[in-house]
């Protein structure tokens, strides 16, 4: 579904992506694991075309999205979650829902929110009230929500887990399974290894702008050494 | 003491002029609210507007009132155009060099139009120019009654478009978050353009609406912006419904201001207000904190 080879991409003078080769399959959840700073979220944006990569290929359904802009990206179904949420916090709760089917998923509107209000109740308990009110972790699932809106074939989640209680943090990878377990492909970047790792079917792990292990989640989790060396566990 | 009556009549002439001014700020506080910057062109554009209004009324014989719509269209356009393919291009996503761009084309459009129409006052002869409403205790000249009219049904239609439509909705999603509305889908150069057409729209509104009473030279529209910008800080900087009773209210202050002080001396009240709200309420009566 999602197919990434050669991918180089930067800001200004620096090269953060020095050749990612990457692919999520149809219905699987992949993790990009790496500490902060190792090109995690440069990637993303790469993906959803905040930036223009400079090399290399990105493919999604067949079809060359590298370099296309973020609205024909959304378009085609590969919708980015973005880290810290990016909500609109000026504006109520239902119309940032309502916005994540701005340009795609608009005959669907009102039973995909009706769909995102049943996944998160405390959305529609605030509905009315504006995004920028919520908590830290409501203000994820209406980021999450917002995403699937749009009616995505690839979600992209960038650090969904980030600055949430212990708490919440087992909450939020319990509901990316179930987002997941309906057959929408889940492409998940987080520092948060051990969950992370459950989660996935597989993994990536990223350093210094480039892929230096991939495999089977279950293979990289049960590896000490390979954890040791690359992920500080 | 004055008579009730006289007073009266001054508040009534005081929310006719201000309907105007909310126009022209509506437009201002619209594209500061999402651009974050104050459009230095405003004035040009609006006198712009009112040349227009002149040309049509002129040169083909179209009453300013039926020119309003094709005018405003026009507008629209033009405005969409200028954002989107000179100002954006030349800002390079700086809110700084928008602020450059928007002074740089107020002096071109502001010179354009003395080149053209030369500096002589203009106005245009409609019929029912003088026709006025009897109150009894007053008269209401029609032409600016028709403009209040027309005003607050142009500011409730604005609303309207921004709380209830997808645009709307994108209009205010990118004035706070543009990575996140980018990420929706939104395409935040083409809600720039519409937002400053939609800026350039409101302002011909107000020049379609002026000119059966009101005259034209090259910096005509810059009166109204300086009072349309003191409307703006007054009602909090990007707020629709602060711009609209910011106007009213402040029509109203300068009407009685002329009343008491004499006519030359209306607008010191619109800046004494100017003053104290900077410095009691610098956000404004419906500005969100920064």
């Amino acid at each position: 579904m999602l197919e990434v080879k050669g991918l180089v991409a930067g800001y200004g003078g620096t090269e953060v992506l020095r050749g990612i080769d990457l692919s999520v399959g149809a219905g699987e959840i992949v993790a990009v694991l790496g500490a902060n700073g190792v090109g995690k979220t440069t990637l993303n944006r790469a993906l959803s075309g905040l930036i223009k990569p400079r090399a290399g290929s990105i493919r999604f359904e067949e079809t060359e999205i590298g370099g296309l802009k973020p609205a024909a990206i959304v378009s085609a179904g590969l919708i980015h979650v973005p880290e810290g949420r990016r909500i609109f916090p000026n504006m109520s709760v239902r119309d940032n829902l309502v916005l994540g089917s701005y340009r795609r998923g608009k005959p669907g509107r009102q039973a995909n929110l009706e769909r995102i209000f049943t996944l998160f109740p405390r959305l529609r308990e605030r509905a009315t009230q504006a995004a920028g009110t919520l908590s830290g972790g409501e203000q994820q699932m209406l980021a999450i929500g917002r995403g699937l809106m749009g009616e995505p074939r690839l979600l992209i989640l960038d650090e969904p887990s980030l600055g949430l209680s212990p708490l919440l943090v087992e909450e939020m990878f319990a509901l990316v399974a179930r987002i997941a377990a309906d057959g929408l492909a889940v492409l998940l970047v987080e520092q948060n290894v051990v969950q992370s790792l459950e989660l996935a079917a597989r993994a990536y792990v990223l350093e210094n702008g480039r892929i230096v292990v991939s495999g089977q989640a279950k293979d990289i989790a049960a590896d000490p050494a390979l954890k040791h060396a690359y992920l500080g566990l | 003491m004055l008579a009730p009556d006289i007073i009266l009549a001054a508040v009534l002439n005081g929310l006719m002029t201000g309907s105007i001014y909310a126009l022209v700020a509506l437009g201002l506080t619209l594209v500061y609210g999402v651009l974050h910057i104050i459009n230095f062109a405003h004035g040009a554009t609006l006198t712009a507007a009112m040349f227009a209004a002149y040309v049509a009324q002129t040169a083909l014989g179209i009453d300013p009132y039926l020119a309003l719509l094709p005018v405003t269209l026009l507008f629209f356009v033009l405005g969409y155009a200028v954002q989107r393919f000179v100002i954006g291009p030349a800002s390079h996503g700086e809110d700084r060099n928008i602020l450059l761009v928007t002074l740089g084309l107020s002096i071109v459009i502001e010179n354009a139009m003395l080149a053209i129409f030369r500096s002589d006052t203009r106005s245009i002869d409609v019929p029912y120019a003088f026709e006025s409403i009897d109150l009894g205790f007053t008269f209401l000249a029609v032409p600016r009654v028709a403009a209040f009219g027309v005003a607050l049904i142009v500011a409730l239609l604005l609303g309207f478009l921004l709380r209830a439509t997808d645009t709307g909705r994108a209009i205010r999603a990118v004035a706070r978050e543009k990575t996140g509305a980018a990420l929706a889908g939104i395409d935040v150069p083409h809600i720039y353009a519409v937002t400053f057409g939609l800026g350039a729209a409101s302002v011909a509104i107000a020049a379609c609406l002026l000119m059966p009473t009101f005259y034209v030279t090259p910096r005509a529209g810059n009166a109204f912006v300086l009072v349309a910008f003191t409307i703006v800080v007054l009602g909090g900087m990007g707020s629709i419904p602060g711009a609209l009773l910011g106007a009213l209210f402040i029509g109203v202050v300068e009407s009685l201001c002329g009343l008491f002080l004499g006519e030359s001396l209306g607008q010191i009240g619109i800046f004494l207000i100017f003053i104290l709200v900077l410095l009691v309420k610098p956000t404004g009566l419906f500005g969100a904190r920064a």
